[in-house]
């Protein structure tokens, strides 16, 4: 009864083909060799960039500063490793532009010298502020995907008072089984990560939801909390995007949240399990956010698995390793299939969003033909977000974009649910990535154009001055040659 | 004595010349469309005569009378006509709509010469620069008006696109038949 109560608490959703058996039962490999040079972009993370703090030149030891956070949302960028700074230029970002980001290369000196001792200290014992310090200054952000600083999270959720914590161990992505894989070997470390959290956050309790079919990761995340009542961990259903914060929410507390609105309003707030295992080494160790877990799969991998990479590693040397072909390979994806990010080309670095390298062959990636839609309404029942996809499309279609936010558009989540059933091929998703653009696009012109006037008006004003100074001028002018003539009369 | 009569009867006519304008501008004032001005409102206000008319209110008032279309305005593209449409309550077609290509000026270092015409003409003050010294345009306060090149006496200033960044990257619109109609 209160299965059936709770799946009525989920809305649309799919079941995928997920493609996670390959590397699911294979250890976090650690051996990947490391890399002569790394490629660190300052941007890794939603808000602004970082600005570097070493020069080319510089010799740095593994974790040092390279770049600190600016402004209220930003994250510092650390060195993966020790070596030496060859240049700070631009680089193709892991994007599927592949456009120029500011990065700083690094090149390794092999002995990964870590600067100092590494500083063991209670956390219990540290003010919940002093947690956030420490997380923002070990420049960890959400490893979900959504790399949303995590400090600044933590604050959110100290000042809106919120009563759960939720934290996501869904995976709901196929093929990406990197925090299955955490869950199962570092089970320990993630519930101390999640009890450092509730206590920066003041926080009472924490959910953790997990799907079930991770039955290792449930068993060794239950073990693990096993002595922490506080600390509850839920079976999850099997679902695609139940990694969807709002979906979990409503899932696990039966609340929903407002549209336009966040997690706080409901009381709760999300962060993925990596992050709790990056913030226990952060809090524990004073290990900055350096290395990461990524899943390498995909048809043309010969040898899927985990593998633990420094930040910075180029993805085509994670694939080499993986022993990838590259002539089967069809495209490359950063991420999982369905909210990855297909890229131009495998030659761009591994940053704190990567939990997955992709290599599809062809025939994975192979989409059919566009046809005409048949109103069959598949799309509508699986979007979680309980959209009109096919409408919207539409309306995109037709260039008329605010009608298509006056039905939901700006709810989309793009999660894709609704192009991968669609019987015709219908691009959904790429539309609605397409409009978000668009709309963002409009935005910004006209920001541009208030500009614009007001620049307009300005030089306006300044030209009316100018000529009126000069009329005055030559007012002036005029009066003097005159009281000069008369003077010349009266003589 | 001769001058001040001069004086006298010239200041009394401005004032009364003055009185009647002010009388004049009260009760003979010209209402204008408040649809004009909310139209005005939502176009680029730079003036470029693009459209036809000799500038955005000529282009507002014949809208609002309904001798043009909504998609009279380049620089605005699509979304400038569809806010046209759901403000004068009409439906466009703007399936087929070419958007703008809106390019931005771009001074060539090795011609020029620091005559200052551009930056005479510039609208925006979007050109920086001094006598004898290169100038050079912000692109971020350029409109693309072209009139700086115009007036360029060495052909130095050229429209560009302006530079693809990751800020600005945005998905291209997927070249879909019409999934509305079943065939
Ligand atoms: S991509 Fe958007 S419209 Fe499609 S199912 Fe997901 S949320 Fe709904
Ligand atoms: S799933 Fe595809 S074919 Fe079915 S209604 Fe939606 S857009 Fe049309
Ligand atoms: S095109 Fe030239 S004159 Fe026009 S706004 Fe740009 S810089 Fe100024």
């Amino acid at each position: 009864m209160i299965a059936l109560l709770q799946s009525l608490r989920i809305r649309g959703g799919i079941h995928v083909n997920e493609h996670k058996q390959a590397t699911a039962g294979l250890p976090i490999d650690d051996s990947f060799p490391l890399p002569k040079r790394l490629y660190i972009p300052l941007q890794q993370h939603v808000g602004k960039p970082a600005e570097p703090v070493v020069r080319v030149g510089d010799t740095v030891f593994k974790g040092q500063l390279l770049a600190h956070s600016q402004g209220l949302i930003s994250a510092p960028v650390h060195a993966p490793s020790s070596g030496t700074v060859a240049d700070i230029a631009e680089y193709p970002a892991p994007h599927p532009s592949a456009l120029p980001i500011r990065t700083v290369f690094l090149d390794t000196d092999g002995t990964d010298t870590v600067q100092s001792g590494e500083s063991a200290t209670d956390p219990f014992t540290l003010e919940p502020e002093e947690i956030s310090l420490r997380v923002a200054s070990a420049g960890v952000v959400g490893l979900g995907g959504a790399t949303f600083p995590s400090a600044v999270k933590l604050n959110l959720g100290r000042q809106n008072k919120i009563h759960t914590l939720l934290i996501n161990g869904g995976e709901c992505e196929p093929y990406l089984t990197c925090d299955d894989r955490l869950m199962q070997e570092n089970a320990a470390e993630i519930v101390d990560g999640i009890r450092i959290m509730l206590h920066g956050m003041e926080t009472g309790r924490a959910m953790v939801g997990i799907e079930d079919n991770k039955p290792e990761a449930l068993k060794a995340m239950r073990t693990a909390a096993n002595f922490h009542p506080n600390i509850e961990i839920c079976k999850i259903p099997t679902r695609y995007p139940m990694g969807w914060d709002r979906q979990l929410i409503r899932y696990l507390t039966g609340r929903e949240v407002p549209a336009g609105g966040r997690a706080t309003d409901v009381g709760v707030l999300m962060h993925n399990v990596a992050t709790a295992y990056a913030i226990h080494q952060a809090i524990r160790y004073g290990r900055p956010l350096i290395d990461r877990v990524v899943t390498v799969a995909g048809g043309a991998v010969a040898n899927p698995k985990n593998v633990r990479v420094p930040i910075g590693t180029l993805i085509s040397e994670v694939l080499v390793f993986c022993g990838a072909d590259k002539t089967r390979t069809g495209r490359w994806v950063m991420g999982g299939p369905m909210m990855g990010e297909a890229l131009p080309f495998a030659d761009v670095p591994v940053v704190k969003a990567t939990s997955g390298v992709l290599a599809l062959t062809g025939s994975e990636v192979k989409q059919g033909e566009e046809q005409p839609c048949i109103r069959c309404a598949r799309c509508i029942s699986v979007c979680p977000a309980g959209l009109l996809p096919v409408d919207m499309a539409n309306r995109i279609r037709n260039n008329r974009l605010e009608a298509a936010v006056d039905i939901g558009l700006k709810d989309c989540i793009s999660c894709g649910s609704c192009s991968y059933v669609c019987p015709s091929n219908i691009p959904l998703v790429h539309y609605f990535k397409f409009a978000a653009g668009e709309l963002a696009a409009r935005q910004q012109a006209k920001h541009k154009s208030e500009q614009t006037s007001k620049l307009i008006d300005e030089r306006n004003k300044r030209m009316e001055r100018i000529e009126k100074q000069k009329a005055e001028e030559l007012a002036q002018a005029r009066a003097a040659k005159e009281q000069s003539e008369k003077a010349d009369t009266t003589i | 004595m001769y001058v001040l009569s001069a004086i006298a009867s010239l200041a009394t006519l401005g004032l009364i010349l003055g009185w009647i304008l002010a009388v004049a501008a009260k009760y003979l004032k010209v209402e204008t469309n408040p649809i004009v001005q909310e139209l005005e409102a939502l176009m680029p206000g730079s003036q470029c005569g693009q459209c036809g008319y000799p500038g955005c209110k000529p282009a507002a008032e014949a809208l609002a009378r309904g001798e043009a279309l909504v998609t009279l305005c380049p620089p605005g593209g699509s979304a400038l006509a569809e806010q046209f449409a759901v403000l004068l309550g009409i439906s466009v077609d703007l399936s087929g709509f070419e958007e703008p290509e809106i390019l931005i000026a771009k001074v060539s270092e090795a011609t020029c010469t620091g005559c200052t015409r551009c930056f005479k003409v510039c609208p925006t003050d979007a050109i920086v620069g001094a006598p004898k010294q290169i100038h050079t345009v912000v692109a971020d306060a350029c409109i693309g008006c072209r009139k700086c090149v115009d007036v360029c006496p060495t052909e130095c200033l050229q429209m560009h696109r302006p530079e693809l960044t990751l800020r600005n990257w945005r998905w291209h619109k997927p070249s879909g038949q019409p999934a509305g109609a079943a065939a």
